[in-house]
């Protein structure tokens, strides 16, 4: 415990934690610290609101008859999971909470470029977070998180028009982040800070931002569209009506395709953060996995009809959108290479936020290769709407995603909060994510290949077994993802105090204090170094390790 | 902005619009404008929504989204193009007057902008009345009995097909008026603040974001007129 | 195969050993991916753990690495992308010769209504050794058919026709599932896909009592008065239907289409959608007049109309109308 008895620089001086106590001080700040703060405990909330829901399915799941709820129960419960993790976990996850806290520390900026506009963010996301609560609370809503029509316009006697909205409020909520970021990383970079010194986190949530800004309206409109319809008796999308189904599907996953990457981009960013800290190595093929994100985001936004390879799109249109889905294989797997190559002749060390990491590459290298399988034309037609896929997208969205946040936050909750967390813990609780989240999707793959449908209330006796495994792995799961909870608000209280730079990490965050003043400098810092000169960063304390 | 940020030494602290976290004016105005930019681009994809669904139908139903369309007054529609790029100019106008300080010609321009604006909203109400009265409204009342003349005979149409033009013409000409209605908002509020003299040749970047976005709604319209109005008007 | 513990979906139709032929490729692939990433991270998490005295190796990277690591991976996934592409293009591709059968799908049942004149409800009978082309649609929202033993699966739209086949190898009992989430009883709207030999098939075939497909959509051809105007034997006010079935048609405003399900489908709902040069559009619309099932009959009959070539068809043909089969998906 050699850092806990120091700074003396800290306590009589205010950081951004202590200026100010009153709810109005957090409720009303600009400072984008608090902000991701606020962000931090309400995506907690409807991280666990989403999890219960998930642990209701899997419960209901362990016996093939419908036994613990009703079917319109079960569809309603699987729904709102989908959407609460979607719209108001992943999504805001990584970038509200991590990229709010740190994207203007990182660039040695004071704030965002839009303060105001960035509480702003967090209001519209609580406004439609309640909204949704509220729609959760009448009778919740039951068309899957995917919204398809006609079933969301005229099958459904379920809350649909409050879903939506609370979804298109929620989008804004991601715009105005989205466009935040780009300025600020446009414009409020500090001097000598170019382009190719940004960290890769940086790098990564502007890819992430592009996506935010370009493709959130669309599914904004689409919604409204489908709300119209439904209010009015419309028939947009009504094919009794003259309107197209398929329209819509198309319209929703030219945004919920890309939104994919707005889940895992920045988790990737987070990962090129934590390797390079915990090899002291410069990362291995910088510009790679800066350009490998935009190219995510670019290419992403051509692919999006692979959702829909048996949903009637014509043969030729198929072809084109399988052929370019494999080309959002190459800038991925660039990524997993140059991680791996990064650690190659590193002085690597297991702290748990290199321990997430490693997670990060086991499990994004299962789901990121199971993606091909459906990105494979005559593959696709077998698994999709199966298990299958509900596996894959949990490996890239929960096993990818998770482990990026909980890696980053291990890694940045000294900055954030002061304190360290308790080291035996966090690393138990990272295997028992890893374990529990490979025996509880594992199962999947192997069931939807055997032909079980998603979205199932009740299955044949034979899919039981795998069920089973499943559900049983959940349990594990849950606990590892409850313990961090756990630890993190104990440690508020009898962590370790934290140094500036317990890491010693390179990187602007760790050059204020921890946790930062409220306009994280005193003075604005001159950048004259590339990103993880690990080289140069203070070797005598390298020989005695982070142990703790 | 917080209060208790002033502490921090600044040298250009004069200056009451620059906020704590700018180093100096040109990054505040720089900053603003990219985010007005990219405020613009957003909006551009969210009615980019709803003209790729115009498109898709126009082309499956055309004969009636014609006859549909032949409906709709080309007067009006042509008198409101006309107000607004004149809208557009007397906004251009404006920027200019704050560029020079001219701080009684700004203020006029400024009004004489959202009179304009409320001109286009006004017509459109009346248009939106006459759709009323001729249940061309979408919805349980709805009726269409026109046919499309394809210049030999005159064919019927679906009047699911011309509901759907409809429900398009109301939800992307009802989408561009919310934004006609913001935007005379943020106008009126300008005014109001330029005629307290909040605005300088030193700083007037809210003016000049106003007016982007006036140009861009200004710009929407430009392609609503001829996709709803002047469909195969050359016939 | 446990019954219990499933690894494998069970294999019967020609497509299914297909299907899994490149999943067991794409499977080794992964596996080879996967083991080689998690090799070399755990060699080198372990080999370059963090020692006293000893200090990382920096390195920037290198380009020939990174072209290498791109190139030879995306020419691996040519190969998936190629090989899935065929087997996509079969799948979707039924041969000409099928026995078609007619799918409607509503909530939360799969009525299906053979040639013949059977009809069953939340089961298909079909023999062994059969092409069976599906013509499907659906009276509500979006259903998906979906047959794990054969690998074939096709979502079943409301206002339109999505068609699927496959080939019955193993005779058998399989599920039949509703892919597409549909509402409340999603997970009920199942039944039983029962394969039979060929002898079995006819025998059972030959227990329904109903008339063939083709003949009641031609007694109701009659009484709907579609007669009247798509005559036979003189022009009458509508265009000849014989012959016409996957044929190209001029249309009023220049465009050629082909007459396919769907068209014929279109034509009877939404008459002035497309209007055959030529003619008037006078045809009234049958929208709420005919059900599914009748509109499965009445574009039986017309596609039956094709078999006694005739040679007489009113329609004006484009010279060298290509008669093969047609994938009948629209954009």
């Amino acid at each position: 415990m050699a850092s806990a008895a120091i700074p003396a620089n800290q306590t009589p001086k205010t950081n951004y934690l202590t200026n100010g106590y009153g709810l109005k001080s957090w409720l009303l700040t600009t400072d984008h610290k608090r902000i991701a703060v606020l962000y931090l405990i309400s995506v907690t909330v409807f991280f666990f609101l989403g999890g219960f829901f998930a642990m209701l399915i899997r419960l209901e799941l362990l016996t093939p008859q419908g036994d613990l709820m009703q079917a319109d129960s079960y569809n309603k419960v699987f729904t709102m999971h989908g959407m609460i993790m979607v719209f108001f976990f992943l999504i805001p996850v990584v970038p509200a909470v991590l990229g709010n806290f740190l994207v203007p520390i990182m660039i040695g900026a004071k704030d965002l470029a839009f303060p105001r506009i960035n509480l702003l963010s967090w209001y519209l996301y609580i406004i439609a977070g309640t909204l949704f609560l509220h729609c959760m609370l009448i009778g919740g809503v039951d068309t899957g998180w995917t919204f398809y029509t006609p079933y969301s316009t005229v099958g459904s006697n379920t809350n649909v028009v409050e879903a939506g909205l609370a979804v298109f409020i929620a989008g804004f909520s991601s715009i105005f982040t989205g466009l935040n970021f780009i300025v600020t990383i446009h414009r409020m970079r500090a001097p000598g800070l170019t382009w190719d010194r940004l960290p890769l986190f940086i790098w990564a949530n502007y890819a992430t931002s592009i996506i935010m800004v370009l493709g959130t309206p669309v599914v904004a409109i689409t919604i409204v569209l489908v709300a119209v319809e439904r209010l009015f008796h419309l028939g947009i999308f009504d094919p009794k009506l003259g309107g197209d189904p398929l329209l819509f599907q198309h319209l929703f996953w030219f945004y919920s395709h890309p939104a994919v990457y707005i889940m895992i981009l920045p988790s990737m960013g987070v990962v090129s953060e934590l390797i390079t800290c915990f090899s002291r190595k410069r990362i291995f093929g910088y510009k790679f996995i800066a350009l490998s994100s935009v190219a995510i985001a670019v290419l992403g936004f051509l692919v999006w009809a692979h959702h829909m390879f048996v949903a009637g799109i014509s043969l030729y249109a198929a072809m084109i959108f399988s052929f370019l889905t494999f080309f959002i294989g190459v800038p991925s797997a660039i990524k997993v290479f140059n991680w791996t190559a990064t650690l190659y002749r590193g002085s690597i060390s297991y702290a748990t936020p290199m321990l997430y990491a490693f997670g990060f590459i086991g499990l994004f290298t299962i789901g990121g290769l199971t993606g091909l399988f459906l990105a494979t034309l005559g593959i696709d037609v077998h698994v999709t709407d199966t298990y299958f896929v509900v596996a894959h997208f949990h490996y890239v969205m929960v096993g990818g995603v998770l482990m990026g946040y909980l890696g980053g936050m291990h890694f940045w909750w000294p900055k954030i909060s002061g304190r360290m967390y308790p080291e035996g813990w966090a690393k138990l609780s990272a295997l028992l994510v890893f374990v529990g989240f490979n025996l509880t999707f594992f199962p999947q793959f192997i069931l939807g290949y055997v032909g079980m449908p998603r979205r199932y209330w009740q299955y044949p006796d034979e899919f039981q077994v795998l069920n089973v495994l499943s559900t049983a792995g959940s349990s594990v799961l849950a606990v590892g993802y409850l313990l961090p909870m756990i630890y993190f608000l104990w440690s508020l209280r009898y962590g370790p105090i934290a140094e500036a730079n317990p890491w010693n990490a390179a990187g602007l965050e760790w050059q204020t204090t921890s946790p930062p003043p409220t306009f994280n400098f005193d003075e604005t810092p001159v950048v004259t170094w590339e990103a993880y000169n690990y080289d140069e960063i203070a070797p005598k304390e390298l020989e005695a390790p982070v142990g703790r | 902005m917080a209060d208790s940020h002033a502490t921090t030494l600044e040298p250009e602290a004069h200056n009451p619009a620059l906020l704590h976290h700018f180093a100096d004016a040109q990054q505040q105005k720089n900053a603003a404008s990219l985010g007005m930019w990219l405020f613009l681009v957003t909006e551009i994809m969210f009615f980019g929504g709803m003209f790729c669904a115009y498109l898709v139908y126009r082309l499956a139903h055309f004969n009636a989204f014609a006859a549909a369309s032949q409906q709709l007054s080309i007067k009006l529609g042509a008198f409101n193009t006309a107000v607004l790029l004149v809208s557009s100019l007397t906004v251009v106008l404006a920027v200019k007057a704050a560029e020079a300080g001219n701080r009684k010609q700004l203020v006029t321009y400024l009004v004489i902008t959202v009179l304009l604006g409320l001109t286009f909203l006004v017509v459109k109400g009346f248009e939106y009345a006459e759709k009323f009265e001729r249940h061309h409204v979408p919805g349980p009342t709805f009726s269409f009995t026109d046919t499309f003349d394809d210049g030999s005979q005159k064919i019927p149409v679906n009047p699911n097909e011309a509901q759907l033009y409809f429900s398009l013409y109301f939800a992307m000409t009802g989408m561009h008026a919310l934004h006609m209605i913001i935007g005379c908002g943020l106008f009126t509020v300008l005014a109001v603040f330029a005629w307290k003299g909040h605005y300088s040749p030193g700083y007037f970047t809210p003016i000049e974001n106003a007016g982007l976005y006036w140009h861009l709604v200004d710009i929407i319209w430009i392609y609503l007129f001829p996709l709803l109005y002047l469909i195969s008007r050359h016939r | 195969m446990s019954k219990y513990l499933p690894l494998w979906p069970d294999q019967a139709s020609t497509m299914a050993g297909q299907v899994d032929a490149l999943y067991i490729y794409l499977l080794l692939v992964a596996g080879v991916m996967t083991g080689l990433i998690y090799i070399a991270v755990t060699v080198l998490a372990i080999k370059y753990r963090r020692k006293p005295g000893q200090d990382a190796h920096q390195i920037e990277g290198s380009t020939i690495l990174e072209i290498t690591w791109s190139i030879i991976p995306f020419g691996v996934m040519l190969t998936f992308f190629i090989w899935g592409a065929v087997l996509y293009f079969k799948e979707r591709t039924p041969p000409a010769d099928s026995t078609e059968v007619y799918v409607v799908a509503k909530q939360w049942m799969w009525k299906v209504e053979h040639m013949e004149g059977q009809r069953e409800i939340n089961q298909l009978h079909v023999p062994t050794g059969q092409d069976i082309k599906l013509i499907m649609t659906s009276q509500d929202v979006i259903h998906s058919f979906f047959i794990p033993a054969f690998r074939i699966k096709q979502d079943v739209l409301p206002g339109r026709y999505t068609t699927a086949w496959f080939k019955a190898t193993k005779p058998g009992r399989y599920h039949l599932f509703c892919a597409e989430y549909c509402g409340t009883n999603h997970s009920g709207m199942g039944g039983d896909i029962v394969v039979m030999e060929p002898q079995e098939y006819a025998v059972w075939m030959a227990g329904g009592p109903s008339a063939p497909l083709p003949e009641t959509g031609k007694q109701l051809f009659a009484s709907l008065g579609c007669s009247t105007c798509h005559r036979f034997d003189v022009q009458g006010r509508g265009p000849n239907l014989q012959g016409v079935y996957n044929k190209p048609v001029l249309l009023e405003d220049g465009r050629t289409v082909i007459a396919d399900e769907n068209y014929v489908r279109e034509s009877i709902l939404n008459p002035t959608a497309k209007i055959v040069s030529g003619f008037k559009p006078v045809m009234p619309t049958f929208q709420g007049i005919v059900s599914d099932e009748q509109l499965n009959a009445l574009v039986a009959y017309v596609k039956s109309l094709n078999q006694p070539p005739t040679g007489t068809a009113g329609l004006q043909q484009p010279a060298a109308a290509p008669a093969q089969p047609q994938n009948t998906q629209v954009q």
